[in-house]
C-alpha cells in the first residue's frame, strides 16, 4: 500500500546573496561576533508553512493555486528533493517525479545513455536496461537520435524522451508538474493514452496543473496551494466550485466530460 | 470521469518497476541521532548503486574525450611529457642521476595530480550536478563516489607512464610493494571523506573553490613532491616536513614502490590525519546532507 504522510512540514528558502554566501561574510560576522544574529536574520523565502496531509491508496490529487503558490515545491517535497526545515514526511512507495522536461538526464550523453543510467538508478539488471532502452525507443519515437547528445535535441524531443523514461519505469506514486501537458498534439494524443496506463497502474497521483479540465478529468481530489498554505482541500467540484468563477466552473465540467 | 480511470485495460506499461515498497522517512530537526541515520541509509544507497556510480564514472572519462583520436590516452601521453620534461630538467638542478630522479618523479607527480583533481573535483561535486539534485531524490554521497571513482580511471590511465618508466630502468616489485594495497585504500577513504567535506563546503560558500586551488598550488611547492628529502640530504633538515599531511600520505604509496622502508611514524601519522579527515567528514556530512538541495 502506498501512501504519502506530512505532518506539519515547512520549507523555507534561505537568500543567499552574492555577498552573504560568501566565507568573508561570515567570518566577520563571527569576528564582529553577531553569528547568531545573522543566522536568524537570515532573509528567507517560506515556500511552505505548516501543511499536514495523507494521501492513500486511490488517490487522484490535482495542486492548483497561483504561480508562486508553492505547488512544485510541494511536489519536491513529496518527492523528498527537499527535506523540510520543521515536520516530518513519511513516502511509502516507488515515487517517479515528472518535474521537468530533462529530467535530471546529461545533456552531454546520448539519449540511449541517458536511459541505461536511469536504469541503473532503479536497480535494474542489464537485461531489463535493454527492455527500458527498446520501450523508450518506440515510444518516443526518437530512433536513431537516441545515439546523439540530448543537447542536440528539439525541446520537443527532450519532452518525448523524458517523457517516455519516466513513464516506463511503473511508479506506485507518481508526481506530475504541468510541463508534461506541453508538447505537439499527435505525440500528446499517445502520451495521454500511456499516461493513463500508468496512471491506473499507479496507486497515487499527484497533479499541478492551470488546467481545470485536466484536473476535472484525472482527480478526485483537489488541494488549494495558495502562499504556501493549503487553503482547501476537496472533491474537485468542491474546491474547483470555489477557486473558479462559475463560467470557467462550467467551461471545465465540460472539458472534464468531453475527454472523457 | 473517475470512471474510466479505474475501468479495465489491458496494462500496457512494461514490467518494470522501481524499487518497490520503498519507505522513507525524513523528520526534519537538529536531533543527531535521526541525522545520523539518514546520512548512514545516504551511504549505503550509494553503495548498492555502485554500478551506476561507475557508469557515471566511465561517461564522464568518456564525455571529456569525446571525440578525440587518442581518447583518455592524452591523460597517459600530457603527462608522460611532463615526467620527462620535469626528469630531465630537475635531475640536472638538482644533480641527480636521471635513473635515479626518473621513478621518483613519475610516481609523485602522478600521485600528486590524482589527489590535486580529486581536491578540486571534490570542490564541485554538488554544484556541477545541480540538475541531478532538483530532479530526484538520489543519495547525496553518490557524488562524492562518483569523483573517487572517476579519478581512480583517470589514475589508471596514468599508471602507464610509471609502469613504463620501471620496465625501461628494470626497477622490480620488492618486499615493501604489498604496503601499496593498505596505502592506496588509506587514501581511498580519504578522497571520498574530503569530497564530502569539500563539496558541502563549497556549495554553501562559494569562494572556497578558489581558497583551495590556491592553498593547493601551495601545498604543491612545500610538499616533496618534485624534491625530496632524501634526495636533498646534502642540505641539512627541511622545516616541518613529516608534519605535513601530503607528504606522509604521498610517501605512504611512494615510499614502498621506491624500495625504501618507510617508518611507523609517516604510518602514524598519516592514520592520525585520516581519522580526522574522516570524522571531520562524518560531522559535515550528517549536518549538511539534507540542506544541500537548498544551497546548489
Amino acid at each position: 500500500m502506498a501512501n504519502i504522510d506530512i505532518q506539519n512540514i515547512s520549507v523555507e528558502f534561505p537568500l543567499y546573496h552574492a555577498e552573504s554566501r560568501s566565507l568573508k561574510k561570515a567570518m566577520f560576522a563571527v569576528a564582529a561576533g553577531r553569528i547568531g544574529e545573522d543566522a536568524k536574520h537570515r532573509p528567507c523565502v517560506s515556500a511552505l508553512r505548516n501543511i499536514t496531509l495523507s494521501l492513500n491508496s486511490g488517490d487522484r490529487v490535482g495542486i492548483i493555486g497561483a504561480n508562486g503558490a508553492g505547488k512544485t515545491t510541494l511536489l519536491r517535497t513529496m518527492a523528498g528533493i527537499y527535506e523540510p526545515l520543521r515536520g516530518q514526511i513519511s513516502i511509502c512507495g516507488a515515487i517517479t517525479a515528472l518535474l521537468d522536461p530533462s529530467q535530471g538526464m546529461n545533456l552531454e550523453l546520448t539519449g540511449r545513455e541517458n536511459i541505461r543510467l536511469r536504469g541503473l538508478f532503479n536497480g535494474l539488471s542489464p537485461q531489463k536496461i535493454e527492455r527500458l532502452q527498446a520501450d523508450v525507443a518506440t515510444f518516443s519515437e526518437l530512433e536513431q537520435f537516441l545515439e546523439l547528445p540530448v543537447r542536440t535535441y528539439s525541446s520537443g524531443m527532450v519532452v518525448r524522451l523524458g517523457f517516455a523514461l519516466a513513464t516506463a519505469i511503473k511508479p506506485q506514486i507518481l508526481l506530475m508538474d504541468e510541463w508534461i501537458l506541453a508538447g505537439d498534439a499527435s505525440f500528446m494524443t499517445k502520451a495521454k493514452h500511456r499516461l493513463e496506463t500508468m496512471v491506473r497502474g499507479a496507486e497515487i497521483l499527484v497533479l499541478s496543473s492551470h488546467a481545470p479540465g485536466i484536473i476535472m478529468q484525472w482527480c478526485n481530489r483537489v488541494i488549494w496551494m495558495e502562499q504556501g498554505e493549503v487553503k482547501a482541500d476537496g472533491t474537485p467540484d468542491e474546491i474547483l466550485g470555489a477557486y473558479l468563477s462559475p463560467e470557467q466552473f462550467a467551461h471545465a465540467q465540460a472539458a472534464g466530460s468531453i475527454a472523457v | 470521469m473517475n470512471v474510466t480511470l479505474k475501468s479495465e485495460a489491458p496494462d500496457e506499461t512494461p514490467g518494470l518497476s522501481g524499487p518497490a515498497g520503498s519507505v522513507v522517512f525524513i523528520s526534519a530537526g537538529q536531533a543527531w541521532a535521526p541525522l545520523t541515520a539518514m546520512a548512514k541509509a545516504d551511504l549505503r544507497q550509494t553503495l548498492s548503486l555502485w554500478r551506476l556510480v561507475w557508469a557515471l564514472s566511465v561517461f564522464d572519462i568518456k564525455l571529456r574525450y569525446r571525440g578525440s583520436v587518442l581518447g583518455p590516452f592524452w591523460l597517459t601521453l600530457s603527462t608522460a611529457v611532463m615526467v620527462l620534461a620535469l626528469g630531465f630538467l630537475y635531475s640536472q638542478l638538482f644533480h641527480i642521476v636521471l635513473a635515479i630522479y626518473l621513478p621518483f618523479i613519475s610516481l609523485s607527480l602522478v600521485l600528486w595530480s590524482f589527489m590535486s583533481n580529486l581536491v578540486a573535483e571534490g570542490c564541485t561535486c554538488f554544484t556541477t550536478q545541480e540538475t541531478m539534485l532538483r530532479a530526484m531524490r538520489m543519495p547525496l554521497s553518490i557524488h562524492a563516489a562518483r569523483v573517487v571513482v572517476r579519478n581512480v580511471f583517470v589514475l589508471l590511465h596514468n599508471i602507464l607512464v610509471i609502469v613504463l618508466v620501471f620496465l625501461i630502468l628494470q626497477i622490480m616489485p620488492n618486499k615493501f610493494s604489498f604496503l601499496l594495497i593498505p596505502g592506496f585504500t588509506l587514501w581511498l577513504i580519504d578522497g571520498f571523506a574530503i569530497c564530502l567535506i569539500l563539496g558541502a563546503l563549497c556549495t554553501r560558500y562559494r569562494d572556497v573553490p578558489p581558497i583551495i586551488a590556491s592553498l593547493m598550488q601551495v601545498a604543491f611547492f612545500v610538499t616533496p613532491v618534485i624534491w625530496s628529502p632524501a634526495i636533498l640530504q646534502h642540505r641539512g633538515r627541511i622545516f616541518l616536513e613529516t608534519w605535513n599531511p601530503f607528504f606522509d600520505l604521498l610517501d605512504i604509496i611512494r615510499a614502498p614502490l621506491l624500495s625504501t622502508p618507510i617508518s611507523p611514524t609517516i604510518w602514524a601519522i598519516a592514520m592520525f590525519y585520516s581519522t580526522i579527515l574522516v570524522i571531520a567528514a562524518g560531522l559535515v556530512f550528517i549536518h549538511s546532507r539534507a540542506r544541500i538541495a537548498y544551497w546548489v
